[in-house]
């Protein structure tokens, strides 16, 4: 069976949070399995903050990110592998 | 009396450079603060001094309140002028600068957290005879008990997740039925969104306008107020256009207010410049809602019909200076009018636009007044707010008014990201806020602007 992957990117520069609330646990870790339109993580840009969703149901494999770095419009921040 | 021979700005933005401008007039030295971002910025340029008080994140640098009051002692401040927004209503950073023998350009640490505190600022008001929004005082801890407030203040109500804000956890409902299936709904999304499940219920006011009161108080015991400041142009509750005076407030009603406004202040002992907001409904009963203990990002709509210079005021009151003006003496003159240019997209639902500005031109000419602190090939970073600007236009009434800001928007050029300019053109060809005729609802016809 082939596996296929594709990645989360964030539709705006700002800063990469894996939780969605200081103090909180990261929404995904490496190895979890999401659903389509599963929170994986939230970008703020200008005190606004956006939730980004999994497109279709997979398993984390990659975090590309720190938490709270910056990122550019259009990075890639998860990748997400289809069974 | 003192006088202050240096000021510490703790903000950055167009704020920061208005108070700069402020001080400069007045012959007062000015240190900036900013951030690991902010090192080209127009406010560390134009201040005395700059002192990096750390890394982009807020909570690292413009929160940080040990370094900001390490920037304030180091570098010998008489006092600190905190903006808007970031620490400027928080009591701990108030209480911080008194400790650090530095004056806090602002209302006490006591005040403001008495203006914070909306339960008890809610027992303090119903006693005192002011009219808030009837409904619970505290959370309704049953239905039952919920059907008995809404039965007492009539529906429609409003119920509020006690830990919400941004529109969410609200609920509305006409009628008994619809309270008690909205009191299992919005409590679920209440404890989902927030972890609390607590709710407030308030009458529910149709149609109402947001106007706020802008007072000033000296340490004496003296208040007055500039009259009121027309804010229901707003978008999911962001304000967007402001205006002085309202279309809707005639003299009696303004008179109201303003006395209603000073009697909260002088009940929480409020001194300085501050603001307080109502809801009025369309026959005109008003509502007090909140407290704002700082200056605000309207204030020049009032010093444009007031004629006084609002943080120039600040200033001299905080250096323990008498109001040297009278009620009497307060003559709003003409009309003025606020867009506040933000730097999102209106045509992508107001994402925000970050980026480097390129061929700026700002409007200019008779009756126009731009607050900002952009300039051509000015990076815009994701770290702080979207407003990069405020355009500002004054004449002789509102007709002219409305003419002068169609005028200077047409002027107003900017690539590189995308602004709120588009937005506000249209809002100003629209035949209802041309005729005054709106409420805090008015922009939801605009929401989905494509």
């Amino acid at each position: 069976m082939e596996l296929k992957r594709y990645t989360v990117r964030s539709p705006v520069m700002g800063t990469f949070y894996r939780a969605s609330a200081p103090g909180e646990k990261p929404l995904v870790e490496v190895g979890q399995l999401v659903n389509a339109s599963d929170v994986v993580c939230m970008i703020e840009s200008m005190k606004i903050f956006t939730e980004l969703r999994a497109d279709q149901a997979g398993v984390v494999t990659k975090i590309l990110v720190e938490d709270e770095e910056p990122v550019m419009k259009n990075q890639d921040l998860i990748e997400i592998e289809i069974e | 009396m003192m006088t202050f021979t240096k000021i510490l700005i703790a903000n950055r933005g167009e704020i920061a450079v208005r108070i700069i401008r402020a001080c400069k007039e007045m012959g007062i030295n000015t240190v900036a603060v900013f951030s690991d971002a902010d090192k080209d910025a127009l406010h560390v340029r134009y201040a005395d001094e700059a002192v990096n008080i750390g890394p982009a994140l807020s909570r690292k640098s413009y929160l940080n309140i040990d370094n900001i009051i390490q920037a304030a002692t180091e570098t010998k401040v008489d006092a600190v002028h905190p903006g808007y927004g970031f620490l400027s209503e928080n009591a701990a950073f108030a209480q911080a600068c008194v400790d650090h023998n530095l004056i806090f350009i602002g209302p006490s640490a006591e005040c403001i957290a008495a203006s914070g505190n909306k339960s008890a600022a809610r027992k303090t008001l119903k006693a005192l005879g002011i009219s808030i929004i009837p409904g619970s005082d505290d959370i309704v801890s049953s239905p039952q008990e919920a059907f008995e407030v809404a039965a007492e203040v009539g529906y429609p109500v409003i119920l509020k997740a006690s830990g919400g804000g941004g529109g969410r956890g609200i609920r509305i409902a006409n009628d008994k039925d619809e309270l008690a299936d909205a009191l299992a709904v919005a409590s679920g999304e209440a404890r989902a969104a927030f972890g609390n499940p607590d709710l407030y219920l308030e009458k529910y006011i149709e149609k109402p306008r947001h106007i706020e009161i802008q007072i000033l108080g000296d340490h004496f015991g003296n208040y007055i107020h500039l009259g009121e400041r027309e804010c229901s142009i707003q978008m999911r509750y962001q304000k967007l256009i402001e205006e002085s005076p309202s279309p809707f407030v005639d003299e009696v009603l303004r008179n109201k207010l303003g006395e209603t406004a000073i009697q909260v202040a002088r009940s929480i002992g409020y001194t300085n410049a501050g603001t307080m907001e109502f809801l009025v409904d369309k026959n005109k009963n008003f509502y007090f809602m909140e407290v704002n203990a700082r200056v605000q990002v309207e204030h020049p709509v009032t010093e444009l019909v007031t004629g006084l210079d609002i943080v120039q005021q600040q200033i001299l009151l905080a250096q323990g200076k008498k109001l040297m003006l009278g009620q009497d003496e307060i003559r709003l003159n003409g009309w003025s009018m606020e867009c506040r240019i933000n730097a999102s997209d209106p045509a992508d639902n107001f994402m925000p636009s970050p980026g480097e500005i390129k061929n700026l031109i700002l409007p200019s000419g008779p009756g126009v007044r731009v607050d900002t602190h952009i300039f051509n090939r000015y990076e815009i970073s994701p770290f702080y707010d979207s407003l990069i600007g405020k355009l500002v236009v004054w004449a002789k009434d509102r007709d002219m008014a409305i003419k002068r800001m169609q005028r200077a928007l047409s002027e107003f050029r900017i690539e590189g990201i995308k602004v709120t300019v588009p937005f506000h053109q249209r809002v100003f060809q629209d035949d209802d806020f041309i005729r005054g005729d709106f409420d805090t609802h008015f922009l939801e016809k605009f929401d989905k602007l494509a």
